[in-house]
């Protein structure tokens, strides 16, 4: 009862961080937010866990740590005019 | 027992989470938003995750929590760090009431 609560919450979080994707004024607004909500997604899988007891979430959730941070790298070399190979 | 330790854990890192987004909107600046959201928000899927080995214990479930620990800490706060560097290269302007810039006098 109290994970489902919990659950709640950190699924409106992460629609905050969509908020702040659609309404920031700056691109770097809007990469800072979906670094965020990556991080996030790794908590809800967390707690998807307790609540289903389903084993292979906890693997996505390191999948999904990787994949926010190759995903943060390419976007900030992009802001600093580099090339994607260089 | 540890259902109630890991509760508590888990009801500490939402909190955490919480706080980060609350920053997150509250913010006026790229690199204030940035210092508020990543370190909380961080530290409360640490968190979460170590609620997650406290109730598992060490069965595979729970060591997977375990080990996405410390990957979280690194590539969260690598990634942080190349943001920030990557913004201010772009030429974002930091906020109006900003003290002090340290990294312009690096740059050159």
């Amino acid at each position: 009862m109290i994970i489902s609560i919990l659950l709640y919450i950190l699924i409106g979080l992460s629609f905050c961080c969509f908020f702040r994707v659609v309404f920031g004024p700056s691109i770097a607004d809007r990469m800072v937010a979906i670094d965020i909500f990556g991080i996030l997604v790794v908590g809800i899988c967390g707690l998807l866990v307790l609540i289903t007891g389903r084993l292979f979430l906890i693997d996505i959730a390191i999948a999904w740590i990787l994949l926010s941070f190759i995903g943060t790298i390419t976007l900030a070399k992009y802001l600093t005019g580099k090339k994607l190979d260089e | 027992m540890s259902d109630m330790i890991s509760l508590i854990f888990i009801t500490i890192g939402v909190v955490f989470d919480l706080f980060g987004c609350i920053g997150l909107i509250r913010l006026p600046d790229v690199y204030n938003r940035l210092q508020a959201a990543t370190k909380s928000v961080t530290l409360g899927t640490c968190s979460i995750l170590f609620g997650l080995f406290i109730k598992y214990g060490f069965s595979a479930i729970g060591m997977k929590a375990l080990i996405a620990i410390p990957l979280l800490f690194f590539v969260s706060t690598v990634a942080a760090h190349a943001l920030v560097q990557g913004s201010y290269k772009f030429g974002i302007k930091l906020w109006g009431k900003t003290v002090i810039d340290d990294y312009k006098d690096v740059k050159k």
